[in-house]
């Protein structure tokens, strides 16, 4: 069976440059990622800020150029295909800030057009669309003549579902689409996103720094640090037994509420300082009093 | 009236905007009781911050306007002290802790400077006075408190050389200047990643214990409530629905708009179904 999306070795290097612009080294914000994902199934990608999650989602989307590495959709390679009709029509993403990623100025019917006429079609019938895909996100037909500032945080979301889906998309990346939205909100929008990939076979790349989130929605969990995935595998023996130590500090770190999850999340000693460093996991793995050698230089 | 540390009674709050007047706090009562740890959890716009801030005696008049109640501290009513007494209870005797430290620390001056001109103010209040070098003492001394490694170093950063869990400590270590018996922590590490968070978090209930502190947590997060307080307070609309102490909330919650807010969160044990299917089950 061909996966939907297959990463294999994709990397990334932004250049770091002094004051006088000139080139100093690089920053490798995506570190040889591979990872593959089913038709129909949902992949968590879990990581901190800065781990390089928007990075990947954004060189999936055509946005940034690999360094090196192959993304392939359907199993054929998208190099020279990103940017094209066809690619868009295939690959959408729904950002975090809803509020920043729709126009203040267009209704959202307008908003919604935007992306029926680039991929043509016809005028006719973007009316009868629009309403389609608004029933599609559980919003009333009539929100098309709203405009973004009389929506609350979770319809606004909604509608930049609705907009991901105009073109009838085959996967749909998600990222931290709930993460500005209130707990009660979220479940709703959890639960359009799990029906509507039901009903429509969407795959879905779903990026979280919520692990009880993820714990919930994704089949296939990786944890990107510092720009690679130190581990991956099905949700469930992720989160159960945890192997890397960096996943045992993550989950221990999670506020839970109840003594079930608090049985379940490793114990170990939480750090004063940033994201740990590869000798203070060492160090935690060994038991040792964990030291902090980033934070205060 | 109630012997807590802080107690609020039957507080209302209204803004006025553009001629149109908003009851934001609808009557709302709680008890801070000296070296308590409580919680006031809502959703965005149930009125956490500003029950804060009218607390601290931050809300400007207009557009907001307190329409009815109390608010004492140690048995004083704040909402009718002269002025001059009631500043110099702010950041003495209760202090508070932002969300967001890079909007609440000033990007041109050090963190010496910042603490150093908080504390002299502070003293000059209370009518104290320090010379330069006992207040620098006292400014390494909290930061020490707040578990910086190299205090010194620390105080001669600008805020822009210092990560986000760190300057989120610098003003942790700020609210403690004056040894304050009340710290009011608003969303705090809300902006911060994980690891950073729980770190903030443990380092908040340490201080608290350690120094014998009243905690009043303001959070969105029922998981902050449950590793943070023993005591909560949940605020929908402007109302204060259900109280009681934290292991029984999550126990057995007796509002339904509680209930619901639990059922919401995302469990890391999993079975937390989303969709039709989810809900039926
Ligand atoms: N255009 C760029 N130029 C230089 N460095 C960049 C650029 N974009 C990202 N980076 C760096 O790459 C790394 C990964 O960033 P990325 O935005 O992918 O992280 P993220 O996991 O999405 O974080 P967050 O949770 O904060 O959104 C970071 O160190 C970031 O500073
Ligand atoms: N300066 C203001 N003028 C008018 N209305 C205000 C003002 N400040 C707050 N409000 C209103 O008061 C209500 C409560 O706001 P508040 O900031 O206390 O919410 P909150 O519980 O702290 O929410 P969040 O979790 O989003 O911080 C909201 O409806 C808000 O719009
Ligand atoms: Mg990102
Ligand atoms: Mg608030």
């Amino acid at each position: 069976m061909t996966n939907m999306l297959e990463i294999a070795g994709l990397t990334k290097l932004f250049p770091v440059r002094n004051r006088f612009g000139r080139k100093t080294g690089d920053v490798r914000a995506v570190d040889d990622v591979s990872f593959s994902i089913e038709k129909g199934k949902v992949y968590g990608l879990a990581g901190e800020s800065g781990s390089g999650k928007s990075t990947i989602a954004r060189m999936i989307m055509g946005l940034a150029k690999p360094t090196s590495g192959d993304i392939l959709l359907s199993g054929h390679s998208i190099t020279g295909e990103t940017g094209t009709r066809a690619y868009g029509r295939k690959v959408q993403m729904v950002f975090q800030n809803p509020g920043s990623s729709l126009n203040p100025r267009r209704t959202v019917g307008q908003s919604i057009a935007v992306p029926l006429a680039a991929h043509g079609t016809p005028l006719g019938e973007h009316k009868r669309r629009i309403a389609e895909l608004l029933e599609m996100v559980q919003l009333p037909t009539d929100f098309a003549l709203r405009y973004p500032h009389e929506l609350s945080g979770g319809q606004k979301q909604r509608v930049a579902i609705a907009r991901a889906l105009a073109v009838a998309p085959q996967l749909l990346i998600l990222d931290e689409p709930t993460s500005a939205l209130d707990v009660s909100v979220q479940a709703r929008v959890m639960d359009l996103l799990v029906d509507l990939g039901q009903q429509l076979g969407l795959t879905y790349l779903f990026i979280s720094h919520d692990l009880s989130l993820m714990r919930n929605f994704a089949d296939t969990v990786g944890v990107l640090y510092l720009g690679k995935i130190v581990e991956t595998g099905p949700t469930a023996s992720v989160f159960e037994a945890p192997q890397h130590d960096y996943t045992r500090l993550l989950l221990a770190s999670v506020p839970v509420i109840s003594a079930e999850e608090e049985a379940m999340r490793p114990k170990i000693p939480l750090i004063d300082g940033e994201i740990p460093t590869a000798e203070q996991l060492i160090a935690l793995r060994d038991g040792a009093t964990p030291v902090s050698q980033r934070t205060e230089t | 009236m109630s012997d807590a540390l802080l107690a609020v009674r039957n507080l209302s709050v209204q803004f006025t905007t553009y001629g149109q007047t908003n009851q934001v706090l609808k009557g709302v009562s709680l008890d801070v009781p000296a070296r308590s740890q409580i919680a006031l959890v809502g959703e965005s716009g149930s009125g956490k911050t500003v029950t804060m801030r009218a607390i601290m005696g931050l809300l400007r008049t207009p557009p907001a306007k307190v329409t009815s109640g109390e608010i004492f501290y140690d048995g004083h009513d704040l909402l009718t002290m002269p002025t001059k007494e009631r500043l110099k209870l702010r950041g003495t005797a209760m202090s508070m802790v932002f969300q967001d430290p890079m909007s609440s620390l000033n990007p041109v001056f050090t963190i010496a400077d910042q603490m150093g001109t908080i504390l002299k103010y502070a003293d000059r209040r209370l009518g104290r006075s320090r010379g330069n070098r006992e207040r620098m003492a006292r400014v390494h001394e909290v930061l020490g408190q707040v578990r910086m490694r190299d205090p010194e170093r620390v105080s001669r950063s600008y805020p822009i050389m210092l990560s986000g869990g760190m300057r989120q400590r610098v003003l942790i270590a700020m609210a403690l200047l004056s040894e304050p018996k009340l710290l009011i922590a608003d969303e705090p590490g809300t902006a911060l990643d994980v690891t950073t968070q729980a770190q903030i978090l443990k380092l908040l209930k340490d201080l608290v214990e350690e120094r014998g502190l009243a905690l009043l947590m303001i959070t969105h997060n029922l998981g902050v409530v449950r590793e943070t307080s023993n005591y909560v307070y949940v605020m929908n609309k402007g109302v204060v629905v259900e109280h009681r102490p934290t292991a029984d909330l999550f126990e057995a919650p007796r509002d339904d708009y509680t209930r619901a807010l639990i059922a919401a969160v995302p469990r890391l044990t999993g079975g937390t179904s989303f969709g039709k299917a989810g809900a039926a089950a």
